[in-house]
């Protein structure tokens, strides 16, 4: 291992390039976030590759005592090295997205931007509660800038809702911190990965820390602020919305409540399971009648979320796996579908799926890639969606049977209101003359959309790739639940012999 | 020399303060810069003189006064706000042809109000300081004798003012006559040998409704949005952060040193004291339209928090009460330059939160720097404003008292509503008229300092600053 510290460098290297956007005009502005984010991404390729999947724990760790409480200790195990390289891989394309569609006041968006970047390899990447804290909430600031600033017209009460919500759910986080602090005398990650906590309390903190996670993942009931924030953010705002910062719920829930708080986690399973069922259902539900087509892929997104839900509290390996798939595919897959919305509205600048038909026939290049992302969106083989649902149902499947119930009528739902969007926007007839005179993607939508394609099937095709780096961690995750983990309802009974060995490929 | 080397910072201030008089008195309006420069450098002197003075001396003049650690870091918190008030002034009054001297000489006599307050270790100096203080306070709210809101403001605070003294008295009093001593330390073994009785109990409560008038902490707040409002801004500024913090180390030395013994008594009053402020600070402030009322709720919001840490008591609550203030000043001295800038072209005070309108377009830099410190009002990391509020809500929840913390984190919630409102006007609404140039180097460095040190950078200082407020906090005990 290098003594290069490269996570300080991946957190301060936006930082500097946000700060140098400040002082140029628009146009260079611009160009210093694209070259910034794709150096950002080069750095993340070279990460990944001296990762040692292998190897210990915690890799490029960091330590630098700051004073007080709080110190800068940074390191990755593979579950962070995966959603680190997903921010990355997402953020030029961001920039990209925002090239032409951005106007006004360029340089701050492009700032803005970079700080949130930073502010997010920061909490991926924090090893210590207070600082993983200050990263956490810290993306408030600049995700609240962006959607009040250059949001659509209800943009206001967009930006208060998601920042109040998030905020609101944080703080009760932040007691249950201290209280770790005190009762554990630190707060090392690590160290508190590894620390019982006593029974009775395990549950507060646990739901101290749902209160935080679940507003951000988001689940069933406290998902409202989602639709109004992604429908009213610029494009590039909900790609990084439903791309990242929703995964930082989902990686907050890996992170500490299943490891610091098992025993609390296993008390809520049921819970669990219940709001994901919900929230499967439901949602999706709603999703069918949206008219707005971004409001209907917010909607997809909570759905979707569920499958994190349900694979994560069933504790087992294809439960766990299957959410961080479903985690980075649902990155990939919704940010791609907010870009592909972006593209129409970019150029008729309206969001109602009934203004559109017809497209594949003026659009075919862009058809063909709303294709390949609808049908990931529902999960079909091959793209990367399949693998994470499929992993978490599975996983799901071998702890409730009901749960799993509920997941499978989430896919079935979810092809029906993809392919009805999909079929109202590209298919039938063309209604209107402007949406039919529309031009099919130029160079630039083609560089931002095909990358996501390809990341889409390698991940459909070879997750190996991206399940590698992390399983070993996630089998540290499991060591810590083993007592804990829910029975699980469709185990061999006497007279009812299993079928099959599942768990050959352990 | 030695016998007066304790109390080095204050004779300098107070011979200094008199010299000054009669020069204003002579010079007149001439020598108003001079006057105030020097004021400045008075102040700046007098802080350096607090590294010489003997860091440890207890009780000192038949336990008058105490010039330990403790009051060695109000002192560093409370001299330099006063001359940052002082500088600030400059470039506002003569606008308005009434820039006396007599400003920057009542800000010294106030000065050394509260130095004596943070030392008081007896109810007679206390009581001393705090009315050295208050009195310069109510002239100074009423500067502008011209101008009625101005007028107004002074006589409301001074009626009220005088009410609070008076209760504060009336609590010395019965302190004293159940105690036979007006000594912290004698009042604490009083109040230690037995339950303390019904008059101890009535002058205890009397003695910190006196002082929640002072730091404006509920329900003894009502005074605070008029004043601050109707006062001349450079001295709402000054108002709302050297004798706040005065106020609220005078009450945590009282409360810790004075009645430790009696914890439990004061506590409910301190905690009901904290919930009551941040939460009717928070929601107050929804409907003001103009920013210096919103401050005033902001600033009444901000005591509740520092109370949190004094619920705590014990060394991490008082520690933790010194950083809040501590950054607190800083971030309000912050704003209120920033406020200071809000002038029309003519030159004009501004006070709407509406002209404020679209701020990042006309003038980016202030905007940013406000945006810097309404952040960190709300304690939103990763502002530097985060941090103080965590170290409260630690020692509430070290002492046992998570309930509370959690409390005063939702009110957190409550409050952040009307500081994204400020950053709301400022980023995301169409620009209104711009505001004057204003050519203050001097004022302009200040904000860019302050700006900085609740800025992520600020983190660098926990070292330093939590070694120090822990020093002076354990210097109670």
């Amino acid at each position: 291992m290098s003594g290069l510290p490269i996570l300080s460098i991946l957190i301060a290297l936006p930082l500097a390039a946000g700060a140098a956007c400040l002082m140029v005009k628009a146009n260079a502005a611009r160009w210093i976030a694209l070259i910034a984010t794709l150096i950002e991404f080069a750095l993340t390729i070279w990460l990944w590759q001296q990762f040692d999947p292998n190897g210990a724990q915690w890799q490029f760790v960091e330590s630098q005592p700051v004073g007080g409480i709080i110190g800068w200790k940074l390191g990755i195990d593979g579950i962070a090295l995966t959603l680190i390289a997903l921010t990355a891989f997402l953020m030029p394309i961001c920039i990209g997205a925002s090239w032409r569609s951005i106007e006004k006041r360029v340089p701050e968006y492009m700032a803005y931007f970079l700080l949130m970047e930073a502010l997010i390899m920061g909490s991926f990447s924090a090893q210590d509660l207070f600082l993983f804290y200050i990263f956490f909430e810290g993306g408030l600031i600049p995700m609240y800038l962006i959607i009040g600033v250059w949001g659509g017209a209800e943009r206001i009460k967009a930006s208060y809702k998601f920042f109040l919500y998030t905020l609101f759910g944080s703080v009760l986080m932040l007691i249950a911190m201290l209280y770790m602090r005190s009762v554990a005398g630190t707060s090392d990650i690590p160290a508190l990965m590894a620390y019982d906590f006593p029974k009775g309390a395990q549950t507060f903190l646990f739901l101290a820390f749902l209160a935080s996670f679940a507003v951000k993942l988001p689940m069933w009931p406290v998902h409202t602020w989602l639709p109004d924030a992604h429908v009213q953010a610029p494009t590039a705002g909900s790609v990084i919305l439903a791309g990242v910062l929703l995964k930082l719920g989902g990686y907050g829930f890996i992170r500490f409540s299943l490891p610091m708080f098992p025993d609390g986690s296993a008390q809520f399973v049921p819970l669990m399971f219940a709001l994901g069922a919900i929230a499967a259902i439901y949602t999706s539900l709603v999703a069918l009648v949206q008219t707005d087509m971004k409001k209907l892929i917010a909607y997809s997104s909570v759905a979707h979320m569920a499958f994190v839900t349900f694979g994560l509290f069933a504790m087992n390996r294809q439960g766990i796996e299957g959410a961080m798939m479903v985690m980075l595919g649902h990155g990939l897959v919704s940010g791609a579908l907010f870009l592909c919305v972006g593209v129409v509205y970019d150029r008729l600048h309206t969001r109602e799926i009934a203004r559109y038909g017809g497209l594949s026939d003026n659009m075919p290049g862009y058809a063909l890639l709303f294709m390949v992302f609808t049908m990931a969106s529902i999960g079909l083989p091959g793209t990367s969606n399949f693998v994470g649902e499929f992993l978490s149902m599975v996983g799901t499947y071998k702890a409730s049977t009901w749960a799993a119930i509920a997941a499978c009528f989430s896919t079935i739902l979810a092809a029906a209101y993809m392919l009805y969007l999909y079929w109202r926007i590209c298919f039938g007839t063309q209604r209107n003359a402007d949406a039919a005179a529309m031009k099919d993607l130029d160079l630039r939508e083609w560089w931002l959309l095909a990358p996501i394609a390809v990341a889409v099937f390698w991940m459909g095709i070879y997750p190996e790739s991206f399940l590698k780096p992390m399983r070993n961690d996630i089998g540290r995750v499991m060591a810590r639940m083993e007592r804990v983990a829910p029975k699980g309802d469709s185990l061999p009974t006497p007279g009812h012999p299993s079928a099959a060995k599942a768990e050959t490929h352990e | 020399m030695s016998r007066f080397a304790p109390i080095l910072p204050e004779l300098i201030l107070s011979v200094g303060g008199t010299i000054l008089m009669l020069v204003a008195a002579f010079a007149g309006r001439r020598g108003s810069r001079t006057v105030s420069w020097l004021a400045v450098a008075l102040l700046l002197i007098a802080t350096v003189a607090l590294t010489g003075a003997p860091s440890h001396a207890g009780p000192v003049y038949d336990g008058l006064i105490a010039a330990d650690l403790f009051a060695s870091f109000g002192k560093a918190i409370i001299l330099p706000a006063s001359a940052v008030a002082i500088i600030a002034a400059h470039g506002w009054f003569e606008h308005d042809h009434e820039h006396a001297s007599e400003y920057a000489v009542l800000i010294l006599f106030a000065a050394v109000g509260m130095s004596v307050m943070v030392s008081a270790t007896s109810l007679i100096s206390l009581y001393v300081g705090l009315e050295l203080q208050s009195l310069a306070a109510y002239v100074l709210a009423s500067y502008r004798r011209t101008d009625e809101r101005s007028a107004e403001a002074g006589l409301k605070y001074f009626v009220l003012g005088a009410l609070a003294s008076g209760i504060l008295l009336y609590g010395i009093s019965l302190l004293y006559g159940f105690t036979g001593t007006t000594n912290f330390t004698g009042i604490a073994a009083a109040f230690g040998r037995e339950a303390p009785s019904l008059g101890l109990l009535f002058g205890l409560v009397f003695v910190l409704a006196g002082l929640a008038f002072k730091a404006s902490a509920v329900p003894f707040h009502m005074w605070t949005p008029d004043v601050y409002e109707g006062a001349p801004t450079p001295v709402t500024m000054f108002f709302s952060t050297a004798p706040k913090a005065a106020a609220v180390l005078l009450a945590t030395r009282l409360c810790i040193e004075g009645m430790g013994p009696a914890t439990d008594a004061w506590r409910q009053i301190v905690i009901f004291a904290a919930l009551a402020s941040i939460f009717l600070g928070g929601i107050a402030a929804y409907g003001q339209t103009n920013i210096k009322r919103l401050l005033a709720y902001s600033s009444i919001n901000n005591v509740g928090f520092a109370l949190v840490g004094l619920a705590a008591a014990g060394a991490q609550g008082a520690s933790s009460v010194l950083f809040y203030m501590a950054v607190y000043v800083v971030m309000n001295l912050g704003a209120f330059l920033c406020v200071l800038w809000m002038r029309d072209a003519e030159g004009q005070p501004v006070e709407s939160i509406d002209s404020l309108s679209g701020l990042s377009q006309t003038r980016p830099g202030m905007a940013a720097a406000l945006a810097i410190f309404m952040f960190s009002l709300a304690g939103i990391p990763p502002l530097f404003g985060f941090w103080p509020k965590l170290l409260v809500f630690q020692a509430a929840v070290a002492a046992g008292f998570a309930p509370l913390a959690v409390a005063a984190i939702l009110g957190t919630v409550i409050g952040a509503y009307y500081y994204l409102k400020i950053i709301k006007v400022m980023y995301m609404d169409e620009p209104a008229a711009p505001y004057g140039r204003t050519r203050e180097p001097v004022q302009g460095l200040l904000v860019l300092a302050a700006a900085l040190l609740v800025s992520p950078l600020g983190y660098l200082l926990i070292g330093l600053l939590g070694g120090l407020s822990d020093h002076a906090a354990g210097s109670l005990f």
